[in-house]
C-alpha cells in the first residue's frame, strides 16, 4: 500500500507517493547505518582483546624477581628482565637526550620560519621519515655505525633517535602553530629579539603541551623492536659498558617468545605487560591532559570573533 | 653648485641593497638562532639522503651480481649463494593486500560513524580505542598474534574455511594458524588506526554546506553520506588507503612473528611465507657471507624506495584533496604578520 498525497502546484495535482522504493530506501538507510556502527565496534574489539590477554597472561608472571633478577637459562624457574629494563631505559634515555633538543629545534624552525624553502623540504622529509619502515633505519645504522664500531648501545640509541626526531619535530610544530600570531607580534613590538620571543614567550606558553608530545614520542620509541635487532642486538647480562651490545625490553620479548619454553613465554608476556602499561599510561595521561588543557588554558589564546 | 652623481645605472642594485637591509632583523642573535635551527634542519635532511646513499652502497654488490633478475628469482639460499626477492615480494603483496581488504571497509566505516553519526559520548571512547590501537607496540601485536590469534584462527576460522571453501585455491592445504592469513589479519588490525584517522581528517575537509545541500534534496542519511561525503572525498580515501598500504608494507615485528618464516610461493593463505621486512628481522644479524648481507640490504633498499614512492603518492593525493575545497583563500594562511616578509 502506498500512501498518496496530492499537492496542487498551480497546474494540476502532483501525485507524491511513498512507494515501495521509498520504504526500501528507509530500511536500507537503517541497515547501512547499523553496519557502520557494527564496523566501529569491530574495530574496537581487537584492542580490548589485546589488553585483556596481555594483562591476564602478564600479571601472573610479574613479581619482584621480574624487576630485579637476570634472565635464567631455559628450563630453570624464576628469573627476571632487569637487564632489559635497564637497557631500554639507557637506550631510550640517550636517544631522547639528543632527540628532544634537536627535534624541538626543528619543530621551532618549521613553525616560526614556516615559509622558507628549508622548512618546506624538511616538512616533506619528515613526512617521509615518519612513515618509513623502522627496520630500514636499523639497516642504515648498521651500515653507518655498527660496521665500524660494532654492536653497541650507541648504535641502538642512534636508531631510536632517527625514529624519534621526525615525531618530535612534527609534534612541536603542530603545537607551536596553535600559539596565535598576535602573541609573537606583541613580543616583537616590544623590541624583543625574535629568538627571545620564541624561547622565552612562545615555548613557555605551550611548554606543557610540548612535554606531552615528547612523552608520546618516547612511548613510541620505547616499543620499537625492529631497528634494535641488529644495532643494540641483545645481552644476557647487566650493562657494564656502553660500547657493548645491550639488552632492551622489546628485543628481549622477541627472543623469549621465539624460545618455545613455557617459562620464557611467561616472561615475554610479563615484559609485554610492562611495555603496554608504560605506553598506555603515557598515552592516557597525555590525552586527558590535552583534553582539559585545551578547554581551560587555551581560552585566552582564542581569537576574538 | 655641486652636481649629484647619476645613479640611474646602479639604482636597481641600490634598491636591492636597501630592501635587503629592511628585511634583516635588527639583532645579531636572531641570525645566529636562525642559522642554528637551519643547521639542525639541514642535518636531518642530509641524514635522510645519506641514509639512501648508505643503504644503496651496501646493497650494490647484490644488484651488480644479480642484476634485475634479483626481483624475479624466487630462490633464497645462502648455501648456493643464490638470492632473489620474488618470494618475499609475493609474501609482502599478499599480506598487505589481505590487510587492506579487511581494514579499509572497517576503517572507512569507523571514520564515517565517528565523524558523521555517533553522539559525542559514544564517539569519544571508540575514537580513543581506535587511536590507542596505533600506540600498541608492534612486538605486543606479534606476541598476541602468535599465542592468541593464531590458535583462534586455526581452530575456528581456518578449519571452517578449509571445510567449506576448499575449492578455492586460496583456502587449500594444511593449516597451522601461523601463515599469510594470520599476518594479513594482524596487519589489518595495525593499519585500522592509520587509515581511519586520515579518513576522518579527509571527511572533515568537506564543507558542512555540502552535506546540508544533499540532505535538502530529500535523501536519507546514508545516501547523504554516500553522495556528499564518500564521493566527495574519494581522492582522500584513496590517499588514506595508500598510506595504510605503506604502513602495512614496512611493518616488521608483528608479521615476522606470525607469518611462519618460510621462503615459498604458494597460493594458499594458510601457508607460511616470508615478507620483505620479516626476512630482514630474521636473518640480518646472522648473515653468513657478504653476498647474503648485500642481498638482505638490497631487499631493505627496495622496501625503502617502495615506501617512499607510496608515501609520496599518498601525500600528493591528500594534498590535492585539501586543495579541492580550500583552493587559495585558506584562512590559515592570511595572517596579519606573514612571516615570509620578516624573515632573516
Amino acid at each position: 500500500m502506498s500512501v498518496k498525497r496530492e499537492l496542487s502546484l498551480g497546474s494540476g495535482p502532483v501525485i507524491y507517493s511513498y512507494s515501495f522504493k521509498d520504504r526500501w530506501r528507509k530500511w536500507y538507510n537503517y541497515f547501512m547505518l547499523g553496519c557502520l556502527f557494527l564496523l566501529s565496534v569491530i574495530a574496537a574489539v581487537p584492542f580490548l582483546f589485546i589488553v585483556y590477554y596481555v594483562l591476564a597472561k602478564g600479571i601472573s608472571a610479574v613479581n619482584w624477581d621480574f624487576f630485579t633478577q637476570l634472565p635464567k637459562p631455559p628450563g630453570e624457574e624464576g628469573g627476571g628482565m632487569s637487564n632489559a629494563l635497564i637497557g631500554s631505559l639507557v637506550v631510550v634515555g640517550m636517544a631522547s637526550l639528543v632527540g628532544i633538543p634537536w627535534g624541538m629545534g626543528m619543530g621551532v624552525y618549521l613553525s616560526e620560519y614556516k615559509s622558507t624553502r628549508t622548512a618546506r623540504i624538511l616538512r616533506f622529509v619528515i613526512d617521509l621519515l615518519i612513515s618509513a619502515p623502522s627496520i630500514v633505519v636499523g639497516i642504515f645504522i648498521y651500515g653507518f655505525i655498527v660496521v665500524r664500531y660494532g654492536f653497541s648501545s650507541y648504535a641502538g640509541s642512534a636508531a631510536l633517535l632517527l625514529i624519534m626526531l621526525p615525531v618530535v619535530a612534527k609534534g612541536t610544530e603542530e603545537i607551536l602553530k596553535m600559539v596565535p600570531n598576535h602573541i609573537r607580534e606583541a613580543g616583537l613590538a616590544l623590541g624583543i629579539p625574535r629568538w627571545k620571543v620564541i624561547v622565552r614567550i612562545i615555548i613557555p606558553s605551550v611548554l606543557s603541551m610540548c612535554v606531552t608530545v615528547i612523552m608520546l614520542a618516547i612511548a613510541r620509541i620505547a616499543g620499537e623492536t625492529a631497528p634494535l635487532l641488529f644495532t643494540a642486538l641483545g645481552n644476557q647480562y647487566h650493562i657494564r659498558n656502553l660500547n657493548e651490545p645491550i639488552a632492551t625490553l622489546p628485543v628481549q620479548i622477541y627472543e623469549l617468545s621465539k624460545s618455545g619454553f613455557e617459562q620464557m613465554e611467561q616472561q615475554a608476556w610479563a615484559g609485554a605487560m610492562v611495555l603496554v602499561l608504560f605506553v598506555f599510561f603515557i598515552n592516557f595521561f597525555t590525552r586527558t591532559f590535552l583534553f582539559f588543557y585545551k578547554k581551560d588554558k587555551m581560552k585566552p589564546f582564542q581569537k576574538r570573533k | 653648485m655641486t652636481k649629484k652623481p647619476n645613479l640611474v645605472f646602479i639604482s636597481p642594485f641600490l634598491s636591492f641593497l636597501k630592501r635587503k637591509q629592511e628585511k634583516r632583523d635588527i639583532h645579531i642573535q636572531d641570525r645566529l638562532f636562525y642559522f642554528f635551527l637551519k643547521g639542525l634542519s639541514w642535518s636531518l635532511i642530509f641524514l635522510f639522503f645519506y641514509m639512501l646513499i648508505v643503504i644503496f652502497q651496501m646493497s650494490w654488490p647484490a644488484f651488480s651480481h644479480f642484476g634485475m633478475k634479483f626481483f624475479v628469482n624466487a630462490e633464497w639460499n645462502s648455501w648456493t649463494k643464490n638470492f632473489g626477492a620474488l618470494s618475499l615480494i609475493y609474501g609482502t603483496a599478499v599480506t598487505s593486500f589481505l590487510a587492506l581488504l579487511l581494514a579499509v571497509p572497517v576503517s572507512v566505516g569507523v571514520a564515517l560513524f565517528l565523524n558523521e553519526l555517533s553522539p559525542a559520548w559514544l564517539a569519544r571512547p571508540i575514537g580513543f580505542i581506535v587511536e590507542m590501537l596505533a600506540a600498541v607496540p608492534s612486538i605486543v601485536y606479534g606476541l598476541w598474534g602468535l599465542f592468541v590469534l593464531a590458535p583462534i584462527l586455526r581452530d575456528y576460522i581456518q578449519s571452517f574455511l578449509s571445510k567449506y571453501l576448499s575449492f578455492l585455491p586460496v583456502f587449500q592445504g594444511n593449516y597451522y594458524g601461523v601463515g599469510m592469513m594470520c599476518g594479513g589479519v594482524i596487519l589489518a588490525i595495525m593499519i585500522i588506526p592509520t587509515v581511519s584517522s586520515i579518513c576522518r581528517e579527509v571527511f572533515r575537509t568537506i564543507p558542512e554546506s555540502n552535506r546540508e545541500a544533499v540532505l535538502g534534496l530529500g535523501t536519507t542519511r546514508w545516501e547523504m553520506l554516500k553522495i556528499a561525503v564518500l564521493k566527495g572525498s574519494s581522492t582522500g580515501i584513496i590517499g588514506a588507503v595508500i598510506m595504510g598500504l605503506g604502513r602495512a608494507l614496512g611493518e616488521t615485528m608483528a608479521v615476522t612473528m606470525v607469518i611462519g618464516n618460510a621462503i615459498s610461493i604458494k597460493a594458499s593463505l594458510f601457508e607460511p611465507a616470508q615478507t620483505m621486512a620479516s626476512i630482514l628481522a630474521n636473518q640480518y644479524a646472522e648473515a653468513d657471507n657478504e653476498l647474503h648481507l648485500a642481498s638482505l640490504t638490497a631487499v631493505g633498499f627496495s622496501l625503502f624506495c617502495l615506501s617512499l614512492i607510496i608515501n609520496i603518492l599518498a601525500l600528493l593525493l591528500v594534498w590535492r584533496m585539501e586543495k579541492k575545497f580550500y583552493p587559495k583563500g585558506n584562512s590559515k594562511k592570511n595572517n596579519v604578520l606573514s612571516l615570509r616578509k620578516v624573515k632573516v
